[in-house]
């Protein structure tokens, strides 16, 4: 990509191999290739993360072996700042028998990486680390190796192994052919082959190891490229100014109000989005502040009070029967005791540390971006369909920008980029405030859910019905649909609307349990398939969907983690009713071993103290301590986890202090142990975060939680506890994602340990200090 | 209904109200400004009030101090000046016209860091490490003043400073292991 590149991201790439038809015309190289038909999804990969593609976006290799030696591999998924970029290149280091080093990896860029979707969801490591995808192409491409070293020494291939880039003979080591010799001048094109088997892991050396980060050094030293640092030649700084409140649409921009400021280029106006594009971002940004601009008022928001009683009364729906066993009310008029309590979670943000950024050039009719997009090769496709430009002539390449936790504003300020550079036909930077950040947010969706359960006389679950409600507007731009982003809707593009479904259908065979709606406990039967983690027959799981008045969107275990809170509070609750210890209840009631075996694991990291909740003679005022319990099966199949918390609650001021998370978590082998232990620390902490402080606001106009003094969060100074991680290696299992499922149980192990500490049950996170005391006051006396 | 809410209205802290006032000072009007960063003078046409972090990021290409929020909220574009840890986003650039700035460019290399850079590569101290030079600065900051701080003494330091990916733990460690590690 000629001049308009960044000296780093063109020393990057063609260090790469980025000219990949100069690279192929070279002396040589090994390919490997693969079809749409070999672009393997993963379990609970949505449709959204599959669907889409087009021929003319398939991009058909993995892997390039120069003939100098050199190992190039392309790769979908990126890194986010979950360590992906070091954990792939373990993957090829591995399948190849190569240091670390000599392994370059080439992640996320339209003109070279094949379509993985979105990297999200903790999908990468099921996506990459087993028998299709990238780490097949590894051993595709050490198969090819293998056979052609077999041909050239008359060696059988069964006597060969692979070392340090070489073909070498197992019998005697002096006899060996490197990579480069094997490949010579010779253009090898090889097709991913299904039966190439992958490196048992009892032989790993690299795959398995806690290689150290391979961006860090570049990081703690400011080397590494943000794409904040992304500068272009001739790059102008744009900046957006955004409606005064939700739905208000856009009456005139009086452009004398900014005539003649310093460094201005442009007013750009389409439709009602607005932006001023100028010199420097100091320009920019007083240009944005001074544009006098007039909307018309906006459609009003519920009242924040109400919101909740709204969101389970509005209409229209969309229902959806997840498990139907059509025997409840017999089920619960028989049962022992009947139990029931509602949940409530709120929005919330991404509130990514650093704010959005995103440079973008588009000239004549093509466009290059540069983006920290989680996916970019649908955001081509949108970004064409909002450009009006052909796809193909659409290039995303991404650069990391500050953790998103799902989808921040790293996609709507790649728009905003695009708009204002094809207005200006410059290329185009803009960074978002911190309050056009979080004002415009694609937020983490707000729940209500009703729990009721029935138990026969032994005190055994007998019955489980779940009906929950939730909010949802626009989402991941996909592949054609920038309207799910607030820049979208602004340029005049509409959001996926809700199809509104009522009655529900019958429940789909097979169950899908890819959000959590399912608690573990369940059975999960349709059709007399049963493939939940539970053993409760009498189930029914029915979820409504309506429009929400904000945008909304995934966010680090999205819905998994505001179902996973209910079901997991609610367990303890029918724990509490029968007098049972929480650990043995929720064991009493698993059907599925791996799931067991990390509750097991927590409760004996935690040296769980066996006993019914709440802890006899508990105190009622002061500081009371207690120990709660939750866990899940990500997604029903894609990692289990389960965490011990351990907190003190001042029964006199409300505040909870966590004092030690302790979590078991298997996510098949452990690609990186130190990888997972940070994503699992990472991730329990945001969500003790979440759990406790965070809640976006609004008042009747517009969103009000804008920056740090009006959404909390804890600082690094915060008493923060211990988090020990227990990590369960199943080498031969499949890979699993590690991301997120630690984040899913904290809400559920923090309100669990509160009840065991004090008798009183919050059901409405964050637990704030004035819902702990309201909470503590409902006590039984 | 004018825009006037964005970020800068929107901050109670000082700094914030400092930035906001800057906007009723004329705009445009430019002045030859000396900076002196990680040892390098350079003399620079620029508005004097603008903030010292988009001459730093923009107009020296540096790559260390991070917009988070331009409130003084979050520690993203922390540098060090005369000891003292700031918030370059709102501290215009005439303010420090002639100091002494040092950002985390300066601290060290990637083949010769400085310790307390090597600590947080050996405590595998971050995720996606946009935090990472408002914290290694902060520290860096105290470590300087206060060679043996306590916990309480670094809790205190950082309480202004935001790890939105909760590698705190780590980062504490890291900390630590510098401060041991001059002391041993
Ligand atoms: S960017 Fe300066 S404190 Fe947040
Ligand atoms: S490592 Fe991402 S914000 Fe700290």
């Amino acid at each position: 990509m000629k001049t308009s590149m960044t000296p780093d991201a063109r020393a990057a790439l063609e260090s790469a191999g980025y000219s990949r038809r100069e690279f192929l015309a070279s002396s040589g190289a090994l390919i490997v290739t693969f079809s749409l038909a070999d672009l393997a999804g993963t379990p609970g990969t949505s449709a959204a993360q599959q669907g889409g593609r087009t021929a003319a976006s398939l991009l058909d290799s993995w892997i390039a072996i120069g003939a100098d030696g050199t190992v190039t591999a392309y790769t979908g998924k990126c890194d986010i700042g979950q360590g992906m970029f070091t954990a792939q290149t373990q993957l090829i280091a591995e399948e190849l028998s190569l240091p670390v080093n000599r392994v370059t990896l080439v992640a996320c860029d339209t003109a070279v990486t094949p379509d993985q979707g979105v990297t999200s969801g903790q999908q990468s490591h099921p996506a990459n680390f087993n028998h299709s995808n990238l780490a097949l192409a590894g051993a595709t491409a050490r198969e090819a190796l293998v056979k052609a070293a077999s041909e050239r020494l008359g060696v059988p291939a069964d006597q060969l192994v692979a070392r340090e880039g070489a073909i070498v003979v197992q019998a005697d080591p002096s006899k060996s052919v490197t990579y480069g010799d094997l490949i010579g001048g010779k253009k090898l094109t090889i097709p991913l082959s299904p039966t190439a088997k992958r490196k048992p892991a009892s032989e790993w050396t690299v795959l398995g190891t806690p290689v150290p980060r391979i961006d860090l050094p570049a990081l703690v030293t400011a080397q590494f490229q943000f794409v904040h640092n992304v500068r272009v030649p001739g790059m102008l700084h744009g900046r957006v100014v955004r409606p005064a409140a939700v739905g208000a649409t856009l009456v005139g921009v009086d452009e004398a109000s900014v005539a003649g400021l310093a460094g201005l280029v442009k007013v750009v106006v389409k439709n009602n989005f607005v932006g001023v594009v100028a010199e420097k971002p100091w320009h920019a940004i007083q240009a944005a502040r001074r544009l006098k601009v007039t909307w018309t008022p906006g459609t009003g928001l519920p009242a924040q009070k109400d919101f909740y009683e709204q969101l389970r009364n509005q209409k229209p729906t969309r229902d959806t029967f997840l498990i139907n066993s059509q025997d409840m009310d017999a089920t619960l008029a028989a049962a022992a005791s009947v139990v029931k309590a509602t949940y409530v979670y709120p929005y919330q943000s991404h509130g990514s540390l650093g704010a959005s950024c995103a440079v973008a050039d588009v000239q004549g009719n093509k466009a290059t971006v540069w983006s920290p997009t989680q996916g970019v090769h649908p955001l081509k496709h949108s970004l064409a369909t909002l450009l009006g430009l052909q796809p193909e002539n659409v290039r995303v390449i991404f650069v990391r920008g500050s953790g998103c936790y799902g989808i921040n504003g790293a996609d709507t300020v790649s728009l905003d980029a695009a708009l204002m550079s094809r207005a200006v036909g410059k290329p185009v930077r803009v960074e978002l405030s911190r309050r056009d950040e979080m004002a415009w947010e694609n937020y983490g969706m707000p729940f209500v859910i009703d729990q009721r359960a029935g138990v026969d006389a032994t005190g055994t679950l007998i019955a489980w019905d779940y009906e929950g409600w939730s909010a949802g507007l626009g989402g991941r731009p996909s592949y054609d649909r920038p309207g799910n982003l607030i820049t979208g809707r602004l340029a005049g593009f509409e959001a996926a609307p809700l199809t509104p479904r009522s009655p529900a259908p019958a429940p789909t065979d097979p169950l899908d349990n890819n959000r959590n709606t399912v608690p573990s406990y369940l059975a999960g039967c349709v059709t007399g398939r049963c493939l939940g983690a539970g053993t409760i027959k009498s189930e029914r799981v029915l979820s409504h969907r309506v429009a929400s008045p904000f945008f909304t969107g995934p966010l680090r275990s999205p819905e998994r983690l505001q179902n996973t809170f209910a079901h997991e509070c609610f367990m303890d609750e029918v724990a509490a009713l029968v007098k049972a210890d929480p650990v043995a209840y929720r064991l009493r009631h698993l059907g599925d071993p791996r799931l067991s075996e990390v509750v097991r694991a927590a409760a004996k990291a935690a040296k769980w103290d066996t006993r019914p909740s709440p802890k006899p003679d508990a105190r009622r005022t002061g500081v009371a301590s207690g120990r709660g319990i939750a866990c899940v099966v990500y997604e029903g199949g894609n990692g289990w986890v389960a965490t011990v918390a351990e907190v003190d609650v001042n029964q006199d001021t409300g505040t909870i202090d966590v004092k030690r998370f302790v979590v078991a978590q298997d996510s098949g082998p452990c690609s990186n142990p130190d990888g997972m232990k940070n994503q699992i620390e990472g991730g329990t902490l945001h969500s003790m975060s979440r759990a406790l402080m965070e809640e976006l606001t609004w008042d009747d106009q517009k969103v009000t939680s804008v920056d740090w003094r009006t959404y909390h969060t804890f600082p690094l100074g915060f008493r923060i506890p211990v988090v020990e991680s227990v990590l369960i290696n199943r080498a031969d299992a499949e890979a699993a994602g590690a991301g997120e499922a630690a984040a899913t149980v904290v809400a559920a192990a923090i309100g669990n340990a509160i009840f065991d500490a004090t008798g009183a049950r919050i059901r409405r996170a964050p637990f704030t200090p004035e819902r702990v005391k309201a909470a503590l006051t409902l006590r039984p006396v | 209904m004018g825009i006037d809410e964005d970020g800068f209205r929107a901050g109670h802290a000082r700094g914030a109200n400092e930035a906001a006032r800057l906007f009723t000072t004329r705009i445009g009007h430019m002045s030859q400004i000396r900076l002196i960063v990680n040892g390098h003078t350079h003399t620079l046409d620029l508005d004097p009030a603008t903030p010292l972090l988009y001459v730093l990021s923009d107009d020296l290409g540096l790559r260390g101090p991070k917009f988070g929020c331009g409130l003084a909220q979050c520690g993203s574009c922390t540098v060090i000046v005369k000891g003292q840890a700031i918030r370059s986003c709102i501290t215009p650039v005439r303010t420090v016209a002639g100091t002494a700035i040092t950002t985390l460019d300066g601290l060290g290399t990637l083949e010769r860091p400085h310790p307390l850079q090597t600590a947080f590569v050996e405590e595998q101290a971050a995720q996606c490490g946009y935090c990472l030079n408002g914290v290694i600065m902060t520290a860096k900051a105290l470590l300087d003043r206060n060679p043996k701080p306590s916990e309480e003494d670094i809790s205190r330091a950082m309480s202004g400073i935001l790890c939105r990916c909760f590698t705190h733990e780590r980062m504490i460690r890291a900390i630590k292991r510098y401060a041991d590690g001059r002391q041993a």
